[in-house]
């Protein structure tokens, strides 16, 4: 116990810099990107005259240099204060904490459906590598992960909403319902079920090759060929000895594919409608709101952290040659 | 230490738990009789139409918060009254007077006065709004004799054409008393829970998912509104709108927001409406702006040579299906009170446009090609994309290398309108019923860099500023009528913008939905006669 609480004091100080490259880099980069939030929003407004433009980039303090402005929003983070957007007239954090909910349901579904679909999957198809269930299997994952998710989203919405119409085309939950408690929740779910399996295939295809690679593998190692020289049955090896070593990478993988995730909710959120944390990025980017942009990235970099420490924590668990030598060193 | 125990029947029993859970059973569509529910792909940051003249802010608040008069199609003068009921211009283009409607109330049931355009037009319009600044840059004050009757007096002339043609887009009348002793009206909370005067009030907004708006019982018009409730859905994808359309999760999606290329599809849709009626109003131009201290583009044989290697029809066939006009100037053709087609034209010729292209002074070199450029399509519409890689092409054609240079709304303002970082442009302005409001502003030469959908080019032509000043300030309507068609012969003549078609947008809608497209700013006006028929 008292290894793990080194280990995740060890990361949590090293996730200091971490954040604050990621701020700054933001910031930057936000800073080289051609056009500001009053040019972004001239347009959207069809054009104005000069006073117009003049006024507009005074009230969105956009005449300090950068250097000032990044000490300004260095100085209010320490205050823990993420600023004011451009775009929404709004406090960011305000923001960020009513949007982040949706896109952690989108996100938590997705990967519990991708993981545990996938890894199972992967199970069957690693049980016998070049059988045809793993032929299928194989083939299948591989054109899955070949599709562009807003694709997949879109066919997804053709089939099931438009002709079946079994699931809604768009939006978190019924407009103006009115439902509370639990018919809320069935309702959110229902409308998440395709943004879900628009997002998770995807990565399911990737857990699923990954975990069929991981048990071919291990088929040829000694512990395998010793499992059947005591005469254990071939289920049995596949499940408890060769699933169980080849799910590790994918413990990790799960942390790596949080961040990707996150992307990808950015085009599935646009296309299904999703007031989350994807679109308010996407909204952030368009309107040139830098102070919403680098909240947003702020909390991404936090949530992947975190995301990664867990795994970590897990896997040291798992297995307990993990972090030895990081905690000793 | 601590071991997973992962048996095939823990996975199976998990993997179907989570495939059960995704296929809940289906949850009807809870929706009441006369509630429409329409396709939105934005959410302005400031919904009041009275500081921000734009059709995102018009498609929403133009239900809540009413104009002094409305567009028409039969009314007189192209107009129907709204707020006012009655309006006339001083011969001198001093003043203009309006009757007020009376017995109009706001939301709030405070009566609706005099007083509250006097504050709008003063304190709003000319001060703050995009459109109005320009239109009301000479009002000096609002006399306000009796509660229905306001008088707007000019420090200059101004011709009371300009007004009359901009009073539906410039005069929203927002409340005097929910903004009287703001101190930044423009940052108000007022303008995103608006009060207004229209059939509609405003409920309700989702961020990220829609817009509420309920039925104005006390509304003036008789028997109006017919809708209960409408509701705007935030859909920011295009394909995705279509979509919901045709599963009956929306009505109604106007401004294209059904993309053209769905649309033979979706109109054998049954139960489903295609119109391309309704946007007489607030015609799009798809032009092509040029940067004229470019030496080469500095020469009218060059532009000349570029306006005759376009083929309109090919891009109102391919581009736009069909959905528009071919272009002959900066005044589309369904602007009759001002467009004049007579005016030099560039058909479609290749040979001629080489001709003019060898004349200039530029022949073929090597490899066939005279010079080369940087081509910058607007972002904002699937068309001007479309058509920036279609005239890449046609420039190819007659021997200019184009090189195509995609940037987002931001980015694309900075090159072309702030920096000049561009050769041609391909924009898609508007014309706004008057030539003042937004055309002549494309051609007039002296607006700092910044502006968008202004003369960033670098263009001075000395006749062409001294036309559109002298209609700036002619007060008859006739003469200043002429003078903007004198103003086409010159800009066709001289081209220091290429327009190439004028397009309005498709509304789609359920058939269920009536009285669509029944007036030319349809999908802005304030859907008071709208039905849903059950």
């Amino acid at each position: 116990m008292n290894r793990a609480l080194r280990l995740l004091r060890r990361r949590l100080v090293s996730s200091i810099p971490v954040l604050l490259i990621v701020i700054v880099g933001s910031f930057f980069l936000l800073e080289l990107a051609p056009g500001d939030a009053a040019d972004a929003y001239l347009l959207s407004i069809g054009g104005g005259d000069p006073a117009l433009v003049q006024a507009l980039r005074q009230s969105y303090g956009l005449e300090g240099s950068t250097l000032s402005r990044l000490w300004l929003y260095l100085t209010s983070l320490v205050r823990l204060d993420l600023g004011w957007s451009v775009i929404f007239n709004r406090p960011i954090s305000g923001l960020i904490l009513e949007r982040l909910p949706n896109t952690l349901w989108l996100m938590g579904s997705a990967v519990a459906l991708s993981f545990t679909v996938g890894s199972a999957l992967g199970i069957v198809a690693g049980s016998k590598p070049g059988s045809w269930r793993d032929r299928m299997l194989s083939t299948g994952s591989l054109a899955l992960y070949a599709v562009p998710s807003f694709w997949l989203g879109l066919v997804l919405i053709v089939i099931f909403s438009v002709q079946l119409r079994w699931f809604p085309t768009a939006g978190i939950e019924t407009i103006a319902s009115g439902r509370q408690g639990l018919a809320r929740a069935r309702d959110i779910a229902w409308h998440l079920a395709l943004p879900v399996a628009a997002l998770g295939l995807i990565y399911l295809a990737l857990f699923l090759r990954m975990m069929r690679t991981g048990m071919a593998e291990a088929w040829r190692q000694d512990y395998a060929l010793a499992a059947r020289a005591r005469g254990l049955g071939h289920r049995r090896i596949a499940v408890f000895h060769i699933a169980r070593n080849a799910l590790l990478p994918l413990v990790t993988m799960l942390g790596l594919q949080a961040a990707s995730m996150l992307g990808g909710s950015v085009v599935i959120e646009s296309v299904f409608a999703i007031p989350g944390f994807g679109r308010l990025a996407q909204e952030a980017v368009a309107g040139r709101d830098a102070p919403l942009l680098t909240g947003i990235i702020l909390v991404s970099a936090v949530l992947v952290i975190l995301v990664n420490l867990a795994v970590d924590m897990a896997y040291a668990l798992l297995d307990p040659r993990v972090g030895a030598n990081e905690v000793t060193a | 230490m601590n071991t997973i125990s992962l048996s095939r029947r823990t996975l199976i029993r998990g993997s179907a738990l989570l495939l059960v859970s995704t296929a809940l059973p289906p949850v009807a569509f809870g929706q009441s009789g006369s509630r429409l529910i329409v396709a939105a792909d934005s959410e302005p940051r400031n919904l009041n139409p009275a500081i921000v003249a734009s059709n995102g802010v018009f498609f929403i608040a133009s239900k809540v918060i009413e104009p002094l008069a409305e567009a028409s199609f039969d009314g007189e003068g192209g107009l129907a009254p709204r707020l006012a009921i009655a309006w006339e211009g001083s011969d001198d283009g001093l003043s203009a007077t309006f009757r007020l409607r009376e017995g109009v109330k706001w939301h709030d049931g405070q009566p609706f006065t005099s007083a509250d355009v006097a504050f709008s037009a003063l304190q709003v319009w000319k001060p703050l709004q995009n459109l109005g600044r320009l239109v009301f840059a000479n009002l000096e004050a609002v006399d306000t004799p009796d509660d229905h009757t306001a008088v707007f007096r000019f420090a200059k002339p101004t011709p009371f054409q300009l007004i009359r043609n901009a009073l539906p887009v410039v005069s929203s009348v927002v409340a005097k008393h929910i903004f009287e002793g703001e101190a930044d009206i423009a940052a108000s909370e007022a303008n995103n829970r608006l009060v207004g005067t229209g059939p509609f009030r405003f409920a309700e907004h989702r961020p990220g998912e829609y817009y509420r708006l309920e039925r104005n019982p006390d509304y003036w018009g008789e028997g109006e509104p017919k809708l209960d409730e409408i509701i705007f859905r935030v859909l920011p994808d295009r394909a995705a709108a279509a979509g919901a359309l045709e599963a009956g999760e929306i009505q109604l999606a106007a401004f294209s927001q059904v993309p053209l290329t769905d649309l033979d599809r979706i109109s054998k849709v049954p139960g489903i409406e295609v119109y391309s009626k309704g946007y007489e109003a607030l015609t799009y131009q798809l032009g092509v702006e040029i940067n004229h201290r470019r030496a080469e583009l500095a020469n009218v044989k060059v532009r000349q040579a570029i306006a005759h290697a376009i083929d309109r029809d090919f891009v109102v066939r391919t581009i736009f299906l069909g959905y528009a006009e071919t272009a002959t100037g900066i005044v589309p053709k369904n602007a009759p009170e001002f467009y004049n087609g007579d005016v030099r034209a560039y058909p479609f010729d290749v040979d001629k446009a080489n001709a003019l292209l060898d004349e200039a002074g530029y022949p073929r070199k090597d490899g066939g090609t005279r010079f080369r450029l940087r081509l910058l399509p607007a972002p904002y519409f699937t068309e001007t994309r479309q058509f920036g890689d279609y005239l890449r092409q046609a420039l190819a054609a007659v021997g200019i290398d184009a090189t195509v240079v995609n940037n987002d709304a931001a980015a694309h303002q900075k090159a072309v309108y702030t920096d000049h970082e561009f050769d041609l442009a391909v924009a898609p302005t508007v014309f706004r019923g008057d030539p003042a409001i937004s055309t002549t502003i494309l051609v007039r030469s002296g607006t700092p860099a910044g502006v968008p959908f202004s003369n960033q080019g670098g263009y001075e032509n000395a006749d062409i500023d001294a036309l559109i000043d002298k209609a700036g300030e002619t007060v008859d309507t006739t003469a200043r009528t002429e003078l903007y068609k004198q103003l086409q012969v010159l800009v066709a003549q001289d081209l220091p913008i290429i327009n190439v078609a004028d397009w309005g947008f498709i509304t789609v809608a359920s058939s269920q939905v009536k009285n669509v497209s029944n007036n030319p700013r349809w999908a802005v006006s304030n859907w008071a006669d709208t039905e849903l028929e059950s």
